[in-house]
Order: structure tokens, then C-alpha cells, then sequence
């Protein structure tokens, strides 16, 4: 039971993170109230600290004041405790399994790809474009699989997947123009370049789904902030 | 087998569950003793890691390794997921996660910690020496320290395992890896596991290791001492020929599936409030 004043559901994070995004989503999807407290780069709260002492990472989820960290463990936790449709996690044990597979291997492998394209970390940009159309064509095979000629990879609504996929199109469109590489096209990923723009409009990611030139500033930003003195 | 009119005998029906596997892989212990716990029956197939069967390669082609399961010939990989498919499938065997969502949470969290920090520190202590050795250990500690402060204050407080009295999920994914402990530490000469620094983690491991699945399941420590000893020789001559230091990169892949991943960690990224 929380006490007076204290909201039933907070969520610490930043509107630039793709994997606070996946938890907004999934909020906003089950139709649950949440109060969002935005934690500064350099800065980290008492509260975040408390709350996620291994990592001292967002997201951080705090339900009733209990602390969930992960944003796919996050987003298990919302699709179990809001039992509601719709559902985020599909009810067949193998699509579950397969949903599982690639939210973890493509959450894996954009981030990392985005880092070193975003100039945070060094690395070969070239290498890692290479490696980036080789997740999006498994990607591009595992839409048209699951989505079985529906709009999203859970079908007719979004899924599991689609929020770990799709949380990370705004840093993906950001980092094509830092990098000058283009890394969704079309002409080669045909049906996932149609889901984002779907992922994108989707009434439960439209409004929290960041700007990518603001991703592009806030990149310079930190790295101003970063740069040896 | 029905023998069929013209005499032959009709073939075999595919097992329902085939497990591709390697004996020394903890990753490959995790999903058998799952199955043990479950009781449910499987056929195995051992891998030789150093010469991938191409049956391997096709049911796993975007990672290539062990464990791979089939259940009525389709594949699944990577083994917390297959542990959480073997629940989800099998709804009327003995649950590996507990029912509590919040429980649920904490137990995925604390085998991605497994998997990502504690298995790649203990494996960075095995594929080093010296210096950089001695920072491996500390990180390995301090890992270790996390487990002990969640088993003494956390939410599995008072538990003789993390699945409550009986052994769970992540009693399964912790404990499958945490007998290699023993093992680098009579190889490297170097102590991890101190029952004096982490009473509750030494004993819940010894629990562990009690289990008469978990005896059933996991290699001797005979065949795991000379495994281990191969391996660390084999390290140590890569990362001499290197020769910057001790630092290995990525050793023979094949050898490296099975135990933890033995590449050092990766150095920490600037510490930033914001995971983007």
C-alpha cells in the first residue's frame, strides 16, 4: 500500500533512452498510469541509486515502491501484473521463445551498433554497419514469419518484440545521419522499413517515441561534455 | 517397433525432446538438469565443439553454439530462454520460476547478472595472470558480494535455495557455472569462493551441489580438473604469443563455448546516469 501522495507507479529514466522507451510503451499499452522522474546524465538520484545498486542503471521501475530494473524483465513484470489485454508476451510457448530470442539478440546487437556509430565508444563504423544489415535482415526473415502478413510482429497488436526492436528506430534514424550510413533501407528491409513507420504511429509510442534530431543534438551535447580537457 | 508388412521394421519416432549439447558446457548443464528436475525424458547429442555438426549450424545459425533444444523438431536456443520455454510448455511439470511476478522479475534479473557480469569475471580470472588477474578476482568479489548481500537482506532472505526449498530457476543457472569455482581455483591457485566472506553463497552452492539431480548432472571433478587444465595452458600460451601482456582477446572459440566466456571483460564505459 503506498503512502498518501506516493504514486503506485514510478519510472525512473530519460527521454533519450531506447530502453526506458520499451517500458513507457509498455505502460502506456496496458493503460496504466505512471509518474516519470528524469534522471540527469551525470547526476544519478539518491533514488536511482537506491533503487538499482548493481547496475545504478535506468530503467528503473518502482511498483508500490518495490524496484524492478531491466527493460525487458520490466516489461515481463507489466505484461504478468497488468494480466489485461493486450497481451505483450504471446500466449504459444515457442512464439514466446522466438520473441524472446530476438528481443535479446537485437536488443544486443543495435545498441552496440549505435554506440559505436553515435562516436560513445571507439570501434569501426564500417565493421559495424556490416553487422547492423546482418541483424536487420535476420530481423527483416523474423517479421515476415511472425507478423504472418499482419501489421506488427505480435500481428494485429504490438508485442514483446516490437517494443525491443522498436524502441531503438529513433537512435537508428539519429545515428544514419551522424554517420552519414544508411542503415533501414528500404529497398533492402522492405517490410521492416513499413513496421517502423507503423511502430512509430502506434498510439502507445507515438507520444514518447523521441525526435532523432533532438537525439543528434543531444549526442553533440555529450560528447562536448565528455571530451578530455 | 511395428515391423511392417514387407518385413522392415517401421523407424524409430523422432524423441519428442533432443538436446545438442557439451559435456563440459555449464550452459549445456543448466538445460539438462532443467529436464531432470522436470522429468522429463530427452535424447542427447554430444557436440564436438571444434567440428560443428551441421545439424548444430542449422538449428543455431545466428549464435552456433550449445545448448540447442528440439521440441518435436523445432529448435530453440540460448538456455535461460529454453528453461523459461521448458515452464511454459510443460505447464504440468515441476515450475523452475516462481509464480510472484515481482519474484519472477528478480530471479530473470539475477541470472542476466550471472550471465553478464559474474561468468565473464570468473572467466576473465581463469584466462589471466598477474595485474590483471588480481583486478578479475576483485570484480569476481564483488559480484559474489551482491549475491550475499541479496541471500542475507534481500527478497530470498531465509531460503535454503532461490527457488525457496526446492531448487528453481535461478538456482539452476547460478548454481550450473558456480561449480567451475572449485575448479579455477585449484587450477589458478587463487581463491574466489571464501565460506568466511560469503557464508550464505558457500552454502547455498554445497546445497546445491547435494541435489541428487544436480550430482547426476554435472561432470566429475576429476574430468572437470583436467578439462580446466588443458584450458588454462592453452590460454596462457595464446596470450604469451600475443604478447601484449597477458591480455587473450577471443581464445579458440570452440573451447571457450563450453565453460563461462573466458574473454576478459570489456573495459567499463564511462559511468552515465542515462543506458543509451
Amino acid at each position: 500500500m503506498s503512502g498518501a501522495g506516493e504514486p503506485e507507479v514510478r519510472l525512473l529514466g530519460s527521454w533519450a533512452s531506447p530502453f526506458v522507451l520499451r517500458v513507457m510503451v509498455a505502460l502506456r499499452l496496458k493503460v496504466v498510469e505512471y509518474e516519470m522522474q528524469q534522471e540527469t546524465l551525470g547526476n544519478k538520484s539518491e533514488l536511482l541509486l537506491r533503487s538499482n545498486p548493481v547496475h545504478k542503471k535506468i530503467p528503473v521501475l518502482l511498483h508500490n515502491g518495490k524496484p524492478i530494473s531491466e527493460s525487458l524483465i520490466i516489461v515481463q513484470y507489466i505484461d504478468e501484473i497488468w494480466a489485461s489485454t493486450p497481451a505483450i508476451l504471446p500466449s504459444d510457448p515457442y512464439r514466446r521463445a522466438v520473441e524472446r530470442f530476438w528481443g535479446e539478440y537485437i536488443g544486443d546487437k543495435f545498441s552496440q551498433v549505435i554506440r559505436v556509430l553515435r562516436g560513445s565508444v571507439p570501434g569501426d563504423k564500417d565493421k559495424m554497419a556490416g553487422e547492423m544489415f546482418t541483424a536487420l535482415q535476420y530481423l527483416e526473415e523474423a517479421f515476415v514469419s511472425c507478423s504472418q502478413g499482419k501489421q506488427y510482429f505480435g500481428g494485429d497488436s504490438i508485442s514483446y518484440l516490437d517494443i525491443a526492436a522498436g524502441s531503438h528506430l529513433a537512435w537508428i534514424k539519429a545515428v544514419e545521419k551522424i554517420s552519414g550510413i544508411k542503415l533501414l533501407d528500404e529497398a533492402r528491409f522492405p517490410n521492416l522499413f513499413a513496421w517502423a513507420d507503423r511502430f512509430c504511429a502506434h498510439p502507445a509510442v507515438v507520444d514518447v517515441m523521441p525526435d532523432p534530431d533532438k537525439l543528434v543534438e543531444f549526442t553533440v551535447k555529450h560528447a562536448a561534455m565528455c571530451a578530455p580537457k | 517397433m511395428e515391423k511392417q508388412e514387407n518385413g522392415s521394421e517401421a523407424p524409430a519416432p523422432e524423441p519428442e525432446l533432443k538436446l545438442y549439447g557439451s559435456w563440459a558446457s555449464s550452459y549445456t548443464h543448466r538445460v539438462q538438469l532443467a529436464l531432470r528436475l522436470k522429468g522429463l525424458e530427452f535424447e542427447y547429442a554430444e557436440e564436438d565443439l571444434g567440428n560443428k555438426s551441421e545439424a548444430l549450424l542449422r538449428h543455431n545459425p545466428v549464435h552456433k553454439k550449445v545448448p540447442v533444444l528440439l521440441h518435436r523438431g523445432r529448435p530453440l536456443a540460448e538456455s535461460v530462454i529454453i528453461l523459461q520455454y521448458l515452464d511454459d510448455a510443460f505447464p504440468d511439470t515441476r515450475p523452475l520460476l516462481p509464480s510472484d511476478p515481482f519474484l519472477r522479475a528478480l530471479s530473470r534479473f539475477w541470472c542476466h547478472f550471472a550471465d553478464d557480469k559474474l561468468g565473464p569475471a570468473v572467466g576473465a580470472v581463469f584466462a589471466s595472470t598477474g595485474k590483471e588477474q588480481e583486478e578479475a578476482v576483485r570484480q569476481v568479489h564483488e559480484n559474489l558480494a551482491m549475491l550475499e548481500a541479496e541471500l542475507r537482506e534481500g527478497e530470498f532472505k531465509g531460503r535454503r535455495f532461490f527457488g525457496g526449498d526446492r531448487v528453481g530457476l535461478l538456482d539452476v543457472v547460478l548454481g550450473c557455472g558456480s561449480y567451475w569455482l572449485a575448479v579455477f581455483e585449484e587450477v589458478t591457485g587463487v581463491r574466489l569462493v571464501d565460506a568466511d566472506a560469503f557464508p550464505l553463497f558457500h552454502a547455498w552452492l554445497r546445497d546445491f551441489e547435494a541435489q541428487e539431480e544436480v550430482k547426476e548432472t554435472i561432470p566429475s571433478v576429476d574430468r572437470l580438473l583436467e578439462y580446466a587444465r588443458g584450458l588454462r595452458q592453452m590460454l596462457l600460451a595464446l596470450a604469451a604469443g600475443a604478447g601484449d601482456g597477458g591480455s587473450t582477446g577471443v581464445p579458440v572459440s570452440s573451447a571457450v563455448d563450453a565453460p563461462v566466456a573466458a574473454a576478459p571483460p570489456a573495459p567499463a564505459p564511462a559511468a552515465a546516469a542515462v543506458d543509451i
